[in-house]
């Protein structure tokens, strides 16, 4: 008994979603759980910080994604062209862009994790709906980077459908990208294109191990 | 200045694309500049920046950081004079010379631990601040990305840079290069992370490129730009 029970409570830790009444949680609070449980994971995580980045990804899979609204950023990024898609492509224009995000995700974790982050205090007043929360990273000799999610509360908790880098929004920064795919080869092709760069990336991650 | 009128008529004569973006008449001339700045990433500052990052101990490289970085606070500091914060600047002030005395020529950024924090401004953002809109996006040789307002500032940065005045030019030119090195080796990380995010990375970097600049006028507390 004695023996087993670090690994029993190791596994149940693993079984356990992560907040498990998250719609009653801060967003602040959860940006700041999140953040720190899962940069301590990466920490203890050899094979993580060995450059596994599969298993890096089924992290955040498990931890961060569930708190992303996948629909909305994709909306978001596509603008007016959102309204040219057809259901089903809309389905999988948010998988494939899903994709996309959590790989660039977990670079940008695999790259930064070992910093100090500073959550900032929430500003918003305690029935608003939608409110930005601010985290900034700091670096040696440098100003700190500043990183705001943008969420929305919704009945399954709190949600990030924005995540500003340095004053950059992510979906903004998709927006004419997007918008010139859509303009120069359509829906379809916009699919295609996301759909072949997260097979480019996919393969580069597989030939570098 | 006849350089100037030379190169503005070239950037005429290049912007002739039909379907553009209307924040980039010059694409034609950027992307051309563009082939050329990732060609010399490509075969010399990047494989340089990575050398010196895999050789160069991560303390080491802080304290190169640490130096550099307090020789630009006085001129960020006049910048934020000249756009009105009077405290920021007092404070840029204060970063440099607790630095450069107690800090060891800057090598360590005690300034930071007692509590003044660290800017990022220039001329570019201060001629925003007073009004200056960021004008064609416009990619230079080996700085990269700017915008004509952005252009200007820099060649005041460039002007009012210290390093300018050291001599013997060997030994300037040393720590400009040691510099470019340092700065480019921290954007490794970034630079790839870019690499994987964009599909097309020309529109993807100039896209970045002018909201960063725009959040930085406003010290990060530009006003929101409404999704429809």
């Amino acid at each position: 008994m004695n023996r087993a029970a670090p690994a029993l409570l190791a596994l149940s830790g693993l079984l356990l979603p992560l907040p498990a009444q998250s719609a009653d949680v801060a967003p602040d609070a959860l940006v700041k759980t999140v953040t720190l449980e899962v940069v301590a994971l990466i920490a203890r995580d050899k094979e993580i910080k060995a450059g596994n980045r599969a298993k890096l990804i089924s992290l955040i899979d498990a931890k961060v994604l569930p708190h992303f609204n996948f629909e909305a950023m994709t909306q978001l990024a596509m603008g007016q062209s959102w309204r040219k898609a057809a259901p089903e492509q809309k389905r999988r224009l948010v998988g494939e862009f899903k994709t996309l995000l959590v790989r660039t995700y977990a670079s940008a974790l695999a790259a930064y994790s070992d910093q100090k982050f500073d959550f900032r205090p929430l500003r918003a007043r305690p029935n608003d709906t939608d409110v930005t929360v601010q985290v900034r990273v700091l670096q040696q000799g440098a100003q700190p980077v500043p990183i705001d999610y943008s969420m929305e509360k919704t009945p399954a908790g709190w949600k990030v459908y924005d995540v500003m880098v340095g004053g950059v929004s992510l979906v903004a920064n998709y927006r004419t990208e997007f918008n010139n795919v859509v303009r120069d080869s359509g829906v379809e092709g916009l699919i295609k294109s996301l759909d072949s760069k997260n097979r480019s990336l996919e393969a580069a991650g597989a030939a570098k191990k | 200045m006849r350089f100037l009128a030379a190169l503005l008529f070239l950037l005429a004569g290049c912007a002739s694309t039909a379907e553009g973006d209307p924040r980039d008449p010059f694409e034609g001339w950027n992307r051309g500049v563009y082939k050329f700045n990732e060609k010399f990433d490509d075969v010399l500052a990047r494989p340089v920046a990575e050398t010196y990052q895999d050789f160069v101990p991560r303390e080491l490289r802080d304290r190169v950081r640490n130096f550099f970085g307090n020789l630009a606070d006085p001129f960020i500091g006049v910048n934020n004079l000249l756009q009105g914060k009077l405290s920021e600047g007092v404070e840029d002030w204060a970063r440099f010379f607790f630095n450069t005395t107690i800090g060891l020529l800057g090598i360590h950024d005690v300034a930071t631990e007692l509590g003044f924090e660290k800017h990022n401004e220039d001329f570019g953002q201060t001629f925003g601040r007073w009004g200056a809109g960021p004008g064609p996006y416009l990619i230079l040789p080996i700085l990269g990305s700017s915008n004509v307002r952005d252009g200007l500032g820099t060649a005041l940065d460039i002007y009012a840079d210290p390093m300018g005045e050291v001599r013997p030019i060997d030994a300037r030119n040393s720590l400009i290069v040691l510099r470019g090195t340092q700065v480019r080796a921290d954007l490794l990380d970034a630079s790839r992370i870019l690499q994987e995010a964009a599909l097309d990375k020309y529109v993807f970097q100039r896209d970045a490129y002018l909201q960063r600049r725009r959040s930085l006028v406003y010290d990060g507390r530009a006003p929101r730009e409404r999704f429809e």
